[in-house]
């Protein structure tokens, strides 16, 4: 196609740059990819995969490092905060798309969007000033008084609630990625064919019947797609929850509990890794966190592209 | 006619600024906590030398990694390299400033300045040995307050950082215990507490935490009006964190141009010295002499004319017997 007669020079000078633009990014890419194997290759040699997936230590001082706590807060922080934010952001995109009036479905989506374009670090800060000592005040002693007390449930709620722990910080990232959810929600919502909408409606089905037998199970995979993109961020994410997560490498199970992810270690510890293993050792996280994130895009695309495909037959 | 007089002149202009651009330029790069001190003095270095100084405050490790690339004129690290660590990277070393770190408690009731530790009761608190505020080593050392019997929350720094290093650092050469189970290093493996980011994170917490301890610099402590410790010194007496204690620190400590002065300044022998203080470091590339006799004047500048300056910051200057050794390991490698 580029090598046809009939293509003037403009056009193949566009079809070039155009290519070099798109085929840039999978160098770009990979050359992330091949930098942190290379740097973590120190690391590697002398911890293994499985031993450094395994080892809870982090300890710079005896060069003994180990991935599982960094990856286990990141995990939970993560979980935690798709559990506070699908709920949210369903509940907003359902409202947008189906309850709210039409003049308020504008300033929504837009308050929505901007929602999006606070910078993390505002979150992070805001998390440290404001959130976390209404959260150790409390919120925190309140849930300790209450759910606390059960059984099994009890060791949720252990130790001291300083605000400093994988509830804050959940909350915060929840919040972080809701408008995200939210607006791939409402667009997924607003696939749904109307006829079959306006249907149900002429059989006499009511709104809420509407949402949870027509919208909800046709923009299912929409609606899923949204989620993991939300978690690729979550899983990403480094200065909201840095200021309020303590770094800590431990595994517990107490949601008033300080911990690590992997992006707040490397934050936290990047600029004074003075040693060469300790250095490699944050890379070695870095690829991990990499390889991570993208088998959880990859599996967000893949869900999208089906949805798409359905709804537009 | 016009547009040529106009090209004429946006060259003229373009060429002015390169002119400006040209002038003589100090590229250092590392430790984040004399990065205002740095700045303060390059701002007025430049104003009256007319040389330029860009410090880019990257943090110890990437200082320690530019120098000994080569990538800039000197770097600047709280870490104190060994002489066989320089001596293989082909480096001179000398401090620059000096900073001290102060423990400070949230105890409703006790007042600033007014609970008295040593350094095993710190160890113990930092190693959880000691949980209790109303334990008897500290009630021993404080039979006046009224100490509660509330758990004590330790708060540390969750970030890499040289405050870590000296305060670790004083630890390990105060108790054994800690030595063998911690160690000392910009980051730790912290056997208690919960981590605060950057020195304003402990400050926020041990602020609003209730029965909590943690340490912070000098600086911090005294804007934040947080309520620092007394401590034992190694001598026996209980000392103020104060410029006075610091630099008492400094005079007694045994600086050596011999091994490029690596001393740490924790636990100092006199007898008014504060026993958390460290210095900052700059480093050069022993090979390029042009640039480090540039630098070196910068720095023999700052240390004539930057006392003030640095007190204003809440840095401790370098005692005068100290700056003199320091002109004498520039002199011997010759580039002073």
């Amino acid at each position: 196609m580029i090598f046809s007669k009939k293509k003037n020079p403009v056009d193949l000078t566009f079809s070039f740059i155009t290519g070099i633009a798109s085929v840039s990014v999978i160098l770009i890419t990979a050359g992330i990819l091949y930098v942190l194997f290379k740097e973590s290759s120190l690391s590697i040699e002398r911890f293994g995969f499985f031993k450094f997936l395994t080892l809870v230590d982090w300890d710079p001082v005896k060069e003994s490092f180990g991935a599982a706590a960094a990856l286990y807060g990141t995990l939970i922080t993560t979980v935690l905060a798709l559990i506070i934010a699908i709920p949210v952001a369903v509940g907003i995109a359902i409202y947008v798309t189906e309850v709210a009036p039409n003049f308020l479905k504008g300033p929504v989506g837009i308050a929505i969007e901007l929602l999006a374009a606070i910078p993390s670090i505002i979150y992070g800060m805001w998390g440290l000033f404001t959130l976390s000592p209404i959260m150790a005040k409390y919120i925190e002693p309140f849930l300790q008084r209450t759910v606390g007390k059960l059984p099994l449930v009890g060791i949720l709620f252990e130790g001291t609630p300083l605000g400093i722990d994988f509830l804050t910080a959940s909350m915060i990232l929840g919040i972080m990625i809701i408008p995200f959810t939210a607006s791939i929600s409402r667009d997924a919502f607003n696939l749904t064919p109307a006829v079959v909408k306006e249907s149900a409606y002429a059989v006499g089905a009511t709104k809420w019947e509407v949402v949870k037998d027509i919208v909800l199970p046709y923009s299912k995979l929409g609606v899923f797609g949204g989620v993991a993109i939300s978690l690729g961020r979550a899983l990403g994410e480094t200065m909201a929850v840095a200021f309020v997560l303590g770094n800590n490498n431990q595994i517990t199970t107490s949601l008033f509990g300080a911990a690590a992810t992997v992006t707040v270690k490397l934050a936290n510890e990047f600029t004074e890794a003075d040693k060469d293993i300790y250095l490699s050792s944050l890379y070695y996280l870095a690829l991990l966190l990499f390889v991570m994130s993208f088998i959880v895009l990859a599996i967000a695309k893949f869900l999208l592209l089906k949805a798409e495909r359905r709804y537009s037959r | 006619m016009k547009n040529v007089i106009s090209l004429v002149l946006a060259i003229a202009v373009i060429l002015s600024f390169t002119v400006a651009g040209a002038e003589e330029t100090l590229n250092g790069a590392g430790a984040t906590f004399p990065y205002p001190v740095y700045s303060a003095w390059a701002y007025d270095y430049h104003k009256t030398t007319g040389v330029k100084l860009n410090y880019q405050s990257i943090g110890s490790g990437g200082g320690i990694r530019q120098i000994v690339n080569r990538t800039v004129d000197f770097g600047g690290s709280d870490n104190v390299l060994t002489p066989q660590d320089l001596n293989k990277d082909n480096l001179l070393q000398f401090p620059a400033v000096m900073g001290g770190v102060v423990p400070v408690v949230n105890i409703p009731g006790v007042k600033e300045g007014e609970l008295r530790l040593d350094s095993e009761a710190v160890c113990k608190i930092f190693l959880g040995d000691i949980k209790q505020w109303n334990d008897k080593k500290i009630k021993d050392l404080n039979p006046k307050i009224n100490l509660p019997d509330k758990e004590i929350t330790v708060v540390h720094r969750s970030d890499g950082s040289g405050t870590t290093a000296i305060y670790t650092h004083y630890l390990s050469g105060a108790c054994a215990a800690w030595k063998d189970k911690v160690g000392y290093g910009t980051s730790v493996k912290w056997p208690v507490g919960i981590g605060g980011k950057g020195n304003e994170g402990v400050a926020n917490y041990v602020k609003r935490t209730p029965n909590s301890i943690g340490y912070v610099e000098f600086a911090y402590a005294k804007q934040n009006k947080l309520a620092h410790t007394l401590l034992k010194n190694p001598a026996g007496n209980f000392v103020e964190p104060s410029f006075d204690t610091f630099e008492d620190a400094a005079a007694t400590a045994d600086f050596d141009a011999k091994n490029h002065f690596a001393t740490w300044l924790t636990n100092a022998p006199g007898k008014n010295s504060w026993p958390i203080a460290g210095a900052t470091f700059i480093l050069l590339a022993k090979e390029k002499k042009d640039s480090n006799v540039k630098t070196v004047k910068f720095f023999d500048w700052a240390f004539k004319n930057g006392d003030a300056k640095a007190k204003e910051l809440i840095y401790i200057p370098m005692p005068k017997s100290l700056k003199d050794k320091i002109r004498a390991y520039w002199k011997a490698n010759g580039i002073y």
